[in-house]
């Protein structure tokens, strides 16, 4: 604590923003990233920053650590931490208050942790800075620290480099980091984006825990409403720059009083949503560039609620909601419009009829051999595991969903349906074609052309060196579709207006493109040799919310009318209920559950699904959850546990007799109506398994 | 750890068998053999009298087998003149046919006669090789430490007047070749004609004719300051902007990760920052180019120990190539070969040992 | 006549330089005012840097192009009373000549200024192709090497690492000599060395156009032919039109020249290879079924542009250096050749009396190289930008 510091009373903000305007400077212009920003953090609270991808809420986050590199510069307003203006500061009391009095968490806790210098001399650093702590008792806390993150093994893991510990491990030393001097406040910037539901499931508790014990108060960042609700008091979103909606996340869940979260939450699959009866709705539009913002109200073009004359007129201030306790509102318009009015019935549709078996997998598995130690080449060489006896059919027309966390194998499973490595062993059988050890190189072109993928990563789907157009013109010529030039043409413009897309694009180089619309420009070559059965690998994964909506539903609707069949990879479990109709959840190379969705999201469960179920956040204030935190990391694929995978981190092993869970791999058995689970718990116990969801009785 | 150094010196030995049969197909091309013969025996020799010198000293057997021979392999040549002398390879390198052995190629400790200094090879090198060493022990004593100072501070603020100039420097430092820069700093500092030398002997600022020697002979006896900083300062110059630029770039790659961003959201000063988190990452990328750089070195002493007049080992493979003095070229170019192994060997062992997200995987 | 004043003499030097300023001012106004449509090359004109190399390199290549038109005299031919004059001394008896030495003459009385113009020309016409034909073998090995890994890159790379273990001065001794030229190595390694370009533009149309026949025919023919031709004059010195050819000294220094590179551009290239195969893209365009050639040449080499253009200015600097370093020990040129390095090899016999001869050829060659260095500098900057 530096000493100097005027005396602060406590029922005043931690944190207070005022009217912040942040702005980028580039060599042709000056881009406005945060506007007019306003926000208080009382002492114990936990504010949380909703919004997506470009909104500035990471930039807000920067600001505050005034740490906005050399092209970022405060243009306006007062950052005042506990009564002290941030933006007045000199760089020496930064450098007292930073790491001190504030803590940051970041994204990526592999990179902001130094590979070359040991995690106790990284933790230890801290009090040695701010409190001229001596050596050995700033390894005494850092120790201490340790153990408070619940990390097994503490001076093992204080004598460790980064790269030895797990995503998980690392992300709980960082935190540990953060809390070294005790800050009065912590900014978490997407502290769990980069890790696996279970795992990020373990950090929210923890940050909760931590936070209660030490009475910090968070500025916590996030995309994700559901994650926000599990951590967070307050909430405030952000839209293009602006705050547009601040209030008691009760308030803001429950009673939004803004255009843009009420859009917001219509384009996320809660539990209620369903793709026949109650389809998502896609936000209109596009998110507007930072020198491309309309007059008035920023989310005036995409509004459903837009009044022309009123909406574009003028600046739109944060306007008090009556009734409620801070409640704020960037509306002119929040009295005017019937919040309560259901949802204008979308388009419906009949749920498609599910056809015959197109594709079969029987007992495949596939086998890596890898060199134990990659730089001292020779040696011995392991086995990779990389899936096991997998089985199970698609039909034509149908959704199929593949769950699992990194390293399940699910990728590879792609890759060896695609062809692009063999199996090792089983059967794959594709319309009435062994597939299982034919190359793609050897497939013929009906085969290839009427099997593709979607890709996960929008940025990578596409060649940045070549136009889209081009790229669908090359897929339709390697599928053979078209006898001339000018034909191929033709359809790669139906194809483009299949994806709704304009068809201008076709001239477009990818880099112009946004992330939703590479996608679809993907989704479009896939479609290029009207593909019957489609592999998609996280499609939506890496969009943002109102855009994976979107994408979700074209998804759907190409699948409606070529009755194709999908096969969805997913680690998201809230889009996986809302659009499949088969769920196969998989744990280490092993399918742990098959079913339908209903059977899938209903007891009884696996132990894994069930821990997965609950580790997902739900941006719903009437759901009430069953908390089930796993120990531990996925364990390696290199070297798997004896018997059931699982076994390591099942909280329901001791009830089954004679510890044969260690020894034995369970069976996959079927309980009821085609429903299959890998377990050795007895049909008594899984009966009984209450449900991880239970909807509050309002 | 074992196993891969074993693994690393197996490589090693096989690069440079593979070379060396190489060095010796190229200077034991008839054409070249022609021209030994003559530079030897008189310039005015016909086919006839050069195929027999050839044959006489040995040269007429199959490559293949003479290349067993150099290596000691196989029995190096015998012959006996009409008049009952004895004559052959291991009688010329071990002076009487009674002490020479069957076989006596590298293996066994042999490495030829220098046609061109009328000595063994073993001799000329070690004594040449011994001036050169202490030739790159300057040079390098002088390049790396100002390498890794100018990249370090040039890196440490991308963008910045330092960086700009310092890079600007080291870019510049990078266009120079020793050939260039020899002749600027022999024209500026060691000409008493023109340059720097006549103004400061006309303000009586030094002694001598000249502030810097540009012949470096007398380095051989005694090495001083003036003898010895223009060889120096031109084989270091050139490799010294290479080494800044990859340190700069390694050091302003560093600067940009987030672990320096979290320091720096830690509280911990630039200087620290710098001292305690950048530099040690930043140093891995520079250690493995320094090592490499050693071999590379090798252009720049046979350009310099040339120009000025240096007699080491680069002066010396200049003499055997423009003589074809085969076995010393030989000698020469396994010690080069060597010298760019065993570099390359130190680079990885550091770079692991540099490096703990490898060491310990 | 008296001798000129230095003011005189960089008046009279920019005078005979005109048509390489008019040039200049021409490139850099229409760069200027296209450069938002030209790409990362209108980028360049956005750097400081960028500009000034650019600058500094296109002056050099203006003054090749138009050497005939700058030289004051015969590059070749001595002039009485000239030896070692310094620079601005007017000839003696200049009757229909230039009646001065610019920068003054050499040990045999030649003039120092034209020598340079010249020399620039012996450089520019050997460096940016040997550059170029390095980097079309470094990519056709590199590619493949990275794509398709196992044995195939653990042969290449110890083949490149077994070039790059020789020390390139060693290799020069070793193979640029007039004994050599008179065996069938250089014409054999040529041979390979120049059949990898047409192997390259060859491959690279068949994996475009293959679904197209009639195109591929057209394209793949017309380069076939030119290649041949091209082959047949450069490799065998036997173009019966007589527009390819390359003196066996030529030959020797190039084909040494492109050794010494092609195995470091194949490592760089190796490298990219590695990294961008991994993406999606090249994963889509395997799931359509497309050839290892396609994915290589179409979807992994355009995308490593950036880095292989700024290795390129480097590798063209690098390669004149080399070519210097010829010249500095008389490897592979005619004693008489304009050739920088020679010249200052030439010059360094007198150079504590008489600098000039060597400084002048040492400045350019400087000069030149600083300025490849800068323009990739200015262009690994602004392709980062992006």
């Amino acid at each position: 604590m530096t000493e100097n510091a005027p005396a602060w009373d406590e029922t005043q903000p931690i944190l207070e923003i005022e009217n912040l305007s942040i702005s980028f400077f580039t060599r042709l212009r000056e881009i406005p990233a945060v506007m007019d920003f306003s926000c208080r953090v009382m002492k114990g609270e936990a504010m949380g920053l909703v919004g997506e991808s470009g909104c500035g809420k990471s930039t807000v986050a920067l600001a505050v650590m005034r740490d906005l590199g050399v092209n970022g510069r405060i243009v306006g307003g007062k950052i005042r931490f506990k009564g002290r203006d941030l933006t007045a500061m000199s760089q020496e009391e930064l450098r007292q208050i930073r790491g001190s009095e504030i803590a940051m968490i970041y994204q990526e806790p592999m990179a902001s942790l130094n590979p070359a210098m040991k995690i106790g001399d990284q933790l230890a650093e801290v009090p040695m800075i701010h409190q001229k702590m001596p050596k050995s008792q700033a390894r005494a806390l850092a120790r201490q620290l340790v153990a408070d993150v619940r990390l097994p093994d503490p001076d093992r893991i204080l004598d460790a480099y980064p790269h030895q510990l797990s995503g998980g491990q690392q992300q709980r030393i960082v935190i540990a980091m953060a809390l070294m001097s005790k800050p009065a406040l912590l900014i978490l910037d997407e502290p769990t984006t980069a890790l696996d539901v279970t795992v990020e499931a373990g950090i929210v508790d923890l940050v909760n825990d931590l936070a209660a014990k030490y009475g910090t108060s968070m500025l916590f960042i996030s995309h994700n409403l559901g994650l926000v609700m599990e951590v967070c008091d307050r909430i405030t979103v952000m839209y293009s720059g602006e705050a547009v909606e601040t209030g008691n996340i009760t308030d803001v869940f429950d009673k939004m009083r803004h255009p843009y979260t009420q859009a917001l939450f219509r384009s996320i699959p809660l539990p209620g949503a369903d793709k026949t009866s109650r389809p998502l709705k896609a936000i209109p539009g596009n998110f507007p560039l930072p020198h491309e913002r309309p007059r008035g109200c920023n989310f005036g073009p995409r509004c459903d609620y837009f009044v022309k004359g009123r909406c574009d007129a003028q600046e739109i201030p944060m306007l008090p909601v009556a009734g409620d306790t801070r409640h704020d509102s960037r509306c002119i318009r929040f009295d005017e419009i019937d919040w309560n009015a259901p949802i204008a019935a979308g388009v419906q549709h009949d749920s498609s009829h599910i056809g015959e078996v197109v594709l079969s997998m029987e007992n495949v598995r596939k086998y890596y051999e890898v060199a134990a130690s990659s730089l001292f080449k020779g040696g011995d060489t392991k086995v990779v595991k990389a899936n096991e006896t997998l089985s199970f059919d698609a039909r034509e027309g149908e959704t199929l969903a593949i769950v699992g966390e990194s390293g399940c194998g699910k990728s590879t499973f792609a890759k060896v349906l695609m062809g692009l490595e063999t199996a090792t062993d089983g059967q794959i059988m594709l319309f009435d074609e062994n597939v299982q050890s034919t190359p793609i190189q050897h497939r013929n072109t009906d085969t290839v052309s009427s099997l593709q993928m979607v890709f996960q990563n929008p940025f990578d789907t596409l060649n940045p060196s070549m136009t889209v157009g081009r790229q669908i013109v090359r897929a339709l010529e390697i599928f053979g579709v078209g006898a001339s030039d000018a034909e191929r043409q033709q359809r790669m413009l139906e194809l483009l207006d299949l994806v709704k897309l304009p068809r201008e694009f076709a001239n477009r180089m990818p880099r112009q493109l946004s992330g939703g619309q590479k996608q679809r420009v993907g989704i479009a070559r896939a479609f290029a040799g009207n593909a019957k059965v489609v592999i998609a690998d996280e499609p939506v994964s890496a969009l943002d919310v109102s855009v994976q909506a979107a994408v979700t539903e074209l998804l759907m609707d190409i699948q409606r009318k070529n009755r194709t069949t999908l096969l969805f990879i997913s680690h998201d479990l809230s889009i996986v209920r809302y659009l499949s109709d088969r769920v196969l959840v998989m744990y280490l190379g092993h399918v742990v559950e098959l079913g339908t969705t209903d059977q899938v999201f209903a007891p009884p469960y696996h132990p894994y699904t069930e821990a997965l179920l609950s580790a997902v956040p739900i941006a719903d204030t009437r759901i009430e959850k069953k908390r089930i935190v796993l120990e531990g990391d996925i364990p390696s694929a290199v070297n798997p546990p004896p018997g059931c995978p699982f076994q390591t981190r099942c909280r329901w092993k001791s009830q089954v007799p004679g510890g044969i869970c260690e020894t034995e791999m369970p069976p996959l058995r079927d309980v009821g109506g085609g429903h299959q689970v890998k377990c050795h718990l007895s049909a008594e116990i899984l009966a009984g398994m209450e449900p991880v969801f239970t909807v509050a009785a309002e | 750890m074992l196993l891969f150094l074993f693994r690393r010196i197996g490589l090693m030995l096989v690069t440079a068998l593979c070379l060396t049969i190489i060095v010796f197909a190229l200077t034991n091309m008839p054409a070249k053999l022609e021209t030994l013969a003559k530079t030897q025996a008189g310039s005015r020799m016909t086919d006839a009298e050069v195929d027999r010198w050839l044959e006489r000293n040995g040269y007429a057997s199959p490559m293949l087998v003479r290349y067993g021979e150099w290596l000691g392999v196989l029995p190096g040549w015998v012959r006996t003149e009409d008049n009952g002398t004895v004559t052959g390879r291991c009688v010329a390198l071990r002076g009487t046919a009674e002490a020479a052995g069957e076989r006596c190629g590298i293996l066994q400790g042999d490495w030829g006669f220098s046609t061109r200094f009328r000595a063994g090879v073993a001799e000329v090198l070690t004594a040449r090789l011994g001036a050169t060493g202490l030739l790159m022990l300057w040079v390098l004593a002088v390049m790396v430490p100002m390498a890794l100072i100018v990249g370090i501070l040039a890196g440490m603020r991308e963008g910045s007047r330092t960086d700009r100039a310092l890079s600007t420097f080291a870019i510049a430092s990078t266009a120079t070749p020793e050939y260039v820069s020899g002749v600027l700093l022999i024209a500026l500092l060691a000409s008493s004609t023109v340059g720097l030398s006549p103004l400061l002997v006309s303000w009586g600022w030094i002694d001598g004719p000249v502030l810097f020697q540009g012949n470096a002979r007398s380095a051989l006896d005694d090495i001083t300051f003036s003898n010895f900083t223009l060889p120096v300062l031109t084989i270091a110059l050139y490799g010294m902007g290479y080494v800044a630029r990859i340190t700069r770039a390694s050091m302003t790659e560093v600067m940009t990760q987030q672990y320096i961003r979290t320091a720096r959201l830690k509280g911990v000063s630039f200087g620290k920052i710098v001292v305690r988190h950048a530099l040690r990452n930043a140093l891995i990328a520079p250690f493995t180019v320094i090592m490499l750089q050693i071999p590379w070195l090798l252009n720049g002493v046979v350009i310099s120990e040339v120009l000025f007049s240096y007699p080491g080992f680069g002066w010396t493979l200049y003499e055997a190539a423009i003589n074809n003095d085969i076995e010393l070229l030989l000698a020469s170019s396994v010690v080069a070969v060597v010298v760019v192994l065993v570099t390359q060997l130190i680079s990885d062992v550091g770079y692991v040992y540099l490096n703990p997200r490898i060491r310990i995987s | 006549m008296e001798p000129l004043s230095w003011f005189e003499i960089l008046a009279r030097i920019a005078q005979q330089l005109l048509p390489v300023w008019v040039a200049l001012v021409l490139t850099y106004a229409l760069s200027i005012r296209f450069k938002r449509r030209l790409g990362l090359y209108g980028k360049l004109f956005d750097s400081t840097v960028g500009m000034i190399g650019f600058g500094i390199v296109m002056f050099w290549l203006f003054v090749a192009l138009f050497a005939n038109f700058i030289v004051t005299h015969d590059s070749l031919s001595q002039v009485s009373g000239m030896r070692n004059a310094v620079p601005g001394s007017a000839l003696r008896d200049p009757r229909d000549l230039y009646p001065y030495y610019l920068l003054g003459g050499d040990s045999l009385a030649r003039d120092v200024f034209s020598r340079m113009v010249m020399g620039a020309r012996e450089v520019l016409r050997i460096a940016p192709f040997a550059a170029m034909i390095s980097f079309m073998i470094g990519i056709t090995l590199g590619l493949p090497a990275g794509y398709f890994g196992g044995k195939l890159d653990t042969g290449l790379t110890f083949l490149a690492n077994l070039v790059l273990a020789f020390p390139v001065i060693l290799l020069f001794f070793l193979l640029v000599a007039p004994e050599i030229q008179e065996t069938p190595i250089p014409r054999v390694m040529a041979g390979i060395l120049f059949l990898v370009p047409i192997l390259f533009v060859t491959v690279l149309l068949n994996a475009r156009f293959f679904t197209q026949p009639a195109k591929r025919n057209l394209y793949v023919g017309i380069v076939l032919a030119v290649g041949a031709w091209a082959y047949v004059g450069l490799v065998f010195n036997a173009d019966p039109v007589g527009l390819w050819s390359m003196s066996p000294n030529l030959l020797n220094v190039f084909v040494a020249v492109v050794f010494v590179n092609a195995p470091t551009v194949f490592r760089i290239v190796r490298g990219i290879t590695l990294d961008i195969k991994t993406r999606d893209y090249v994963a889509a365009a395997q799931t359509r079924g497309e050839g290892p050639w396609y994915i290589m040449l179409w979807e992994i080499l355009p995308n490593a542009r950036g880095p292989l253009i700024v290795d390129f200015c480097l590798r063209i600097g690098y390669t004149t250096i080399l070519l210097g370093t010829l010249g500095f020990f008389g490897l592979g040129v005619s004693p008489e050749s304009p050739d920088w390095g020679s010249t200052i090899n030439a010059g360094r016999r007198l150079l504590t009396v008489y600098p000039h001869p060597a400084l002048v050829p040492a400045l350019s060659l400087m000069s030149l190289v600083l300025g490849l260095n800068l323009l990739a500098d200015g262009l690994r900057e602004e392709s980062l930008r992006d």
